[in-house]
């Protein structure tokens, strides 16, 4: 007997692809980790959230499977948000690259997948005809890209630092500083919206957004910390920012219908 | 203590906020940028299927349009097959139909639009068809989390009759949320549809 025979685990967890296929479905949503709908301190969801129960659906072929994208559906400065806009420079700002890995609920990296990206500049104003706030738009700076993921979930991308600005929800509400992110995954079950703040932000506890958040460690898993190690020297500071999108159930021993 | 099972959370959703586009449909928010982009044109000249349009929009409690509203569809092809591995059904995949497209709601009216095929009927794990349908994705300022629904189509009543997730919704009427109306408008046909978020018509949304 080996003396150093691994702990009983999960026969999910970590191992290599493939195995039986991983067609049962998605794991079960844990709603209690997300924001309500209803959530009356972000006023704009008062009229905007469905009041009905959500009928709950077992995973079909329609949730399980979604949209594959390849590296001919971008460009080769799509992750560089200095250079993607830039006309006579670079943008103003803090020069930073974001960096992490989209893995699912069981820690396996989510390969080839879509992440897109988008922030206000560095003074906190978006590119967007809609955003009249008073701090200047700056020329260089579009302030959206997108990357793959590698074959291990790993992305990265460079920009600068966005900035926190004002919005209308109470006279003085503020948003920290933060970055969107969108994420597909293999199913679009998993399609999944989020925003990255920043570690050590004043305005992240007091947000109307962030303290719709149920759940205290949920709030912390979207604050990236600054990540020393994966700065570039004389540069660019970086921050780490890991996605984990919901996992999937295998089908072990399940009669596949006729043709599957 | 038993074993630590040690699966990781989800990352929580946080609203799309209402300048999403800048990130997704960037030629809606005012500038160009990619040299390629996602679009609410599904259909490509080689797909294969009928083509259609389906317009719509997307009402808050007090009945008025979103008009920040950003709905992205995914779909199987004509054969009901969708080009993805995971589907390892009979239909055949169609290479000129990814299935999938976004599309903002117009700043005033508020409407949506989506060209593409209409989807054939899909055949379940167990084997049961299921009417043709598409999946809905809805983000805006004020949506929490992404909401989920699907379209179908009125000219499929005998296959909407037999569907199990329509079969699901307790209350007959509130299937009728779910059904995209058949027209047609200059020789083109158009599917319309109204997606309720509230109120005695508020249309079903699945927790997937």
């Amino acid at each position: 007997m080996n003396a150093q025979a691994p702990a009983l685990q999960d026969p999910r967890l970590n191992r290599p692809e493939p195995f039986t296929a991983r067609d049962g479905g998605f794991f079960q949503r844990d709603r209690s980790i997300h924001p309500p709908a209803h959530a009356p301190g972000y006023k704009s969801s008062v009229l905007r959230s469905p009041r009905q129960a959500l009928l709950s659906l077992e995973n079909s072929v329609s949730e399980i499977t979604g949209p594959v994208f390849g590296h001919n559906d971008l460009g080769p400065l799509d992750n560089d948000l200095i250079r993607n806009y830039a006309k006579d420079g670079d943008p103003v700002g803090e020069r930073i690259i974001v960096h992490g890995r989209v893995l699912d609920e069981t820690g396996r990296g989510v390969p080839n997948t879509l992440v897109e990206f988008w922030q206000a500049n560095a003074g906190g104003r978006y590119r967007h005809k809609k955003d009249t706030y008073l701090a200047p738009i700056d020329p260089n700076f579009g302030g959206c890209g997108r990357a793959l993921s590698d074959d291990a979930g790993y992305y990265y991308f460079r920009t600068v630092k966005p900035g926190p600005y004002p919005w209308r929800n109470y006279v003085n509400s503020w948003r920290p500083a933060h970055i969107h992110f969108s994420v597909f995954g293999s199913g679009f079950a998993q399609r999944l919206i989020t925003q990255m703040y920043f570690e050590g932000d004043p305005l992240i506890p007091i947000c109307p957004i962030l303290t719709t958040i149920p759940d205290k460690d949920a709030l912390d898993r979207l604050v990236a910390p600054l990540d020393l190690n994966a700065s570039t020297p004389f540069d660019s500071l970086a921050y780490r920012f890991d996605i984990v999108l919901r996992g999937a159930r295998s089908t072990y021993f399940e009669n596949r219908a006729e043709g599957n | 203590m038993p074993q630590p099972l040690n699966y990781l959370k989800e990352t929580t959703s946080q609203t799309a906020g209402p300048y999403v586009h800048i990130g997704l449909i960037p030629a809606m928010a005012g500038f160009d940028i990619f040299e390629k982009n996602f679009s609410n044109v599904l259909v490509t000249p080689g797909s294969k299927g009928e083509r259609i349009i389906l317009e719509g929009k997307v009402l808050d409690g007090s009945g008025t349009p979103l008009r920040d509203v950003l709905l992205e569809i995914w779909q199987a092809n004509a054969a009901g097959r969708y080009n993805h591995p995971a589907d390892r059904s009979a239909g055949r995949l169609d290479e000129d139909f990814r299935g999938w497209g976004r599309a903002g709601s117009d700043f005033e009216s508020g409407v949506v639009t989506f060209e593409t095929i209409k989807p054939g009927a899909i055949t379940d794990k167990a084997g049961r068809r299921c009417a043709p349908h598409v999946n809905v994705w809805i983000v805006a300022r004020g949506i929490n989390i992404g909401l989920n629904t699907r379209l179908y189509f009125s000219d499929e009543e005998a296959a909407n009759a037999a569907d199990p997730v329509l079969n699901l919704i307790e209350q007959p009427v509130r299937r009728a949320t779910l059904i995209a109306k058949r027209g047609e408008r200059a020789g083109k046909i158009v599917y319309s549809f109204t997606i309720n978020l509230q109120g005695p018509q508020e249309t079903v949304f699945f927790d997937v």
